[in-house]
């Protein structure tokens, strides 16, 4: 029997299916995550200005709650917000009031005084973001910058703009994630974004230690063998691999795990001539990817970060949007009432 | 001491029509011979079922120490409301009931607050650190009925078989929830498809499995009698079928939310069924309803965990683990009935003679019985809010749902434990 009260399902989108916060892909169709690629290729032209704003998100306020360091994606979804004329509070929850024994609660209660209109989160934590969008009150817009293994759908839509400007589109696409998807709250999305979207085939390659426990039930192949797992691949996407994994008895050594899982031009060689080569950063070289390949003329790495800011100014606008339409329809229904 | 002569009601199990009086606490008559005697009270159960009191052998009071989780006095009056009449207190207290002295604080308390009977588990180990044994003789003595080491694990196999081996001594009873600590981990929910697709840490089934095959062949050696408390596993079921069959003296029972719920609960990120073992999947939950259909689980218990509402609102992996259950057991329990997956005899069994056995006790409708029962309404429906809970914890299973099963009398030691009011 599922318990799941049947309005958590639509926690993040509104009665008439827009976007109100962006927690997960999980429960967003094809057409919306097409709008939401669409509505970033508007805003690429933006970035291309010498003035590079847009008033969408004037006098709003849009804080970024950061309970884990990030450089790339707080300064993304930071430019982001500034593009959309939107004033923008950079937390960094790490060093303050969490460690001084605050509660989560208490410290979105405070933040809430402050009047803001948009929290962008990112947490250690599955499921904070939906904590969080459960906790504020109606109107604030919750946008997940990652949570724990969970979701981050941010950089998996960027990841598919990126792959769409490349490739034209996603029919008949073979992609492979290459790493340590268990801890992996990217690839979980990148899965996701990509089998909505219609990509051929998902597979994933990775030691059986890194993989999480029945993973083709998230709409992926698994393939054990980096050598056999290259064969035809249109893009292949590298996942970082932390240090800590050799301390947690997941892996042998660095020095094993690419000299089987690491991509270089040898293995890069064994795929479609085209494929481009993709890596949610930040890269260690020499651990999952040789610099020849990161720097080379298949790797589309920085053009995954240009991306960024358009996805992120893409959701920040539309979930939004959503807020907005949501209030202005309480409204009429309170006058009419 | 008054009587009481409750009319018009049927016996759950066999679903006949019966008379029951209650006179000195105890069951004076059954049938027509009640039928004939007068009583000072007569209570109308006309479309009510009877049951013997039901026997929680899992059961957190939260007292002493966490008085902002629960308490005996609330805690108990709960389990009344659920139609429980005896409950099995865990040692997980603060202190923990390591001692004779908490072990009699506790039943003081209980003797002047309690609505039903109180039998506290003591701790098995000292401050159920898993490392020194506990003063089992002596808590015993002062009225444990068993020993455990609640909700925290032994630290290794050698500790446990000595564990075992100083219980069996004395003839003590030993309950334990399997899990292996390595391999439990950090984890804290099915390591199955939710898990995975959420990111969720998880427990794998080998983390239950692998201890209920260490459990099984320690006390196949100490000769100790061993209770497995709150299986969650398919795998485990079997291993608990073959130890019986072997002559291994073993007992198990799981918890009712377990025979409810499966990991798909957790799909929400729903921090109120963050429960330890966690829901795992649809297989494990058939296995479970077969063996309590079969009898080779012999008791399902309410595995009550009352919490303050901070302690249930963080993210998910933040949260503490437990249900507050005691209230709905009876309702989850008829609501599997009418969906055929238990029967109205095992479940009747599995909440009163089964449990009632593993400790050494009995729990019938029978003349000269001491009166705990309790008289439900199978077809009236109550809702768990606010208003209708008397546990601390509000974080019940299936909350503002139309549950069938309203507990209309609870009689423990033929006094009135619910409702509060006079008939």
């Amino acid at each position: 029997m599922t318990a799941t009260d049947p309005s958590k399902t639509s926690l993040q989108l509104t009665a008439d299916g827009q976007l109100r916060h962006f927690l997960t892909l999980d429960g967003l169709n094809r057409a919306l995550l097409t709008e939401i690629l669409d509505t970033a290729d508007s805003f690429i032209e933006v970035g291309e200005r010498s003035i590079k704003k847009v008033p969408l998100l004037r006098g709003r306020t849009v804080v970024n709650l950061f309970f884990e360091s990030s450089t790339r994606t707080r300064s993304t979804f930071e430019l982001a917000a500034k593009r959309l004329s939107a004033d923008v509070l950079n937390l960094d929850i790490n060093t303050s009031a969490t460690s001084k024994g605050e509660s989560l609660s208490d410290t979105l209660l405070n933040l809430e005084a402050m009047a803001s209109d948009m929290f962008v989160v990112r947490h250690s934590q599955s499921g904070a973001p939906h904590f969080i969008a459960e906790s504020v009150t109606p109107g604030v817009a919750i946008i997940n910058a990652g949570d724990g293994r969970h979701a981050h759908p941010t950089q998996a839509m960027l990841d598919m703009l990126t792959i769409r400007q490349h490739k034209g589109g996603f029919e008949g696409l073979k992609v492979a994630i290459v790493g340590d998807v268990l801890h992996s709250r990217v690839a979980r999305s990148q899965i996701r974004a990509l089998n909505e979207l219609g990509a051929a085939e998902v597979r994933v390659i990775a030691p059986a230690t890194l993989l999480p426990r029945d993973v083709e039930s998230l709409g992926c192949t698994v393939e054990y063998d980096m050598t056999r797992g290259m064969k035809d691949l249109d893009v292949v996407i590298m996942l970082r691999l932390q240090k800590e994994r050799m301390e947690g008895a997941l892996l042998p050594s660095e020095r094993e795990f690419y000299r089987l899982y690491g991509l270089n031009q040898e293995k890069l060689a064994l795929a479609h001539p085209e494929c481009i080569v993709m890596h949610p950063g930040p890269i260690n070289r020499g651990v999952e990817i040789e610099s020849a390949v990161a720097d080379g003329p298949q790797s589309v790495i920085l053009n995954q970060v240009t991306n960024g800011i358009a996805i992120r100014m893409a959701v920040m606008s539309m979930a939004m949007g959503g807020q907005m339409a949501e209030r202005s329809r309480k409204l009429a229904g309170r006058a009419q009432g | 001491m008054s009587s009481l002569k409750i009319i018009g009601g049927r016996l759950a199990d066999t679903n006949a029509e019966t008379t029951v009086l209650v006179r000195n606490g105890r069951i004076a008559a059954l049938g027509e011979a009640a039928g004939k005697e007068p009583a000072d009270h007569d209570f109308d159960a006309t479309g009510c079922l009877l049951t013997p009191g039901f026997v929680d052998l899992c059961c957190n009071l939260r007292e002493p120490g966490n008085g902002q989780k629960g308490n005996i006095a609330s805690e108990s009056l709960a389990a009344a409301h659920g139609g429980f009449t005896t409950l099995c207190a865990s040692p997980d207290t603060s202190p923990v009931n390591d001692s004779g002295a908490v072990t009699n604080l506790i039943l003081d308390v209980a003797a002047k607050r309690s609505s039903v009977r109180v039998l506290p588990v003591g701790a098995i180990t000292r401050g159920l650190e898993g490392e020194l044994l506990s003063d089992m003789a002596g808590l015993a003595g002062a009225g444990c009925i068993a020993l455990g080491n609640g909700a925290r694990p032994v630290k290794n196999a050698r500790v446990l078989r000595r564990c075992m081996a100083y219980a069996r001594t004395f003839g003590l009873t030993v309950m334990f929830s399997p899990e292996n600590q390595a391999l439990a981990a950090d984890g804290y929910a099915h390591d199955g498809l939710v898990a995975s697709r959420l990111g969720l840490l998880g427990i794998p089934e080998v983390a239950e499995t692998a201890a209920v095959m260490e459990m099984l062949l320690l006390a196949e050696e100490t000769g100790v009698r061993l209770h497995l408390g709150q299986l969650s596993c398919a795998r485990s079921v079997e291993m608990l079928a073959d130890a019986r069959k072997r002559g291994i003296a073993v007992t198990a029972d799981v918890a009712m939310h377990q025979l409810m719920f499966t990991e798909d609960a957790l799909s929400g990120f729903d921090s109120r069924y963050h429960v330890r073992p966690p829901l795992r999947s649809e297989k494990d939950r058939q296995a479970l309803l077969g063996g309590v259909r079969d009898g080779v689980i012999d008791a399902i218990t309410s595995q009550h965990q009352p919490h303050d509402s901070a302690a249930k609102q963080a993210p998910l992996a933040a949260t503490e683990p437990g249900l507050s259950t005691i209230e709905s057991t009876l309702s989850m329990g008829l609501l599997l009935v009418e969906r055929g997956d238990l029967d109205m005899g095992s479940l009747i069994r599995s909440l009163t003679g089964g449990p009632a056995e593993v400790i050494g006790r009995s729990a019938e409708l029978r003349q000269g019985a001491v009166a705990d029962l309790c008289v439900f309404d199978p077809d009236a429906t109550w809702v768990p809010n606010d208003s209708s809970l008397n546990s601390v914890g509000r974080h019940v299973p299936l909350p503002g749902k139309a549950l069938p099963g309203l507990v209309r009398l609870t009689l423990c030691d033929g006094r009135q434990a619910w409702p509060q009011s006079d008939l």
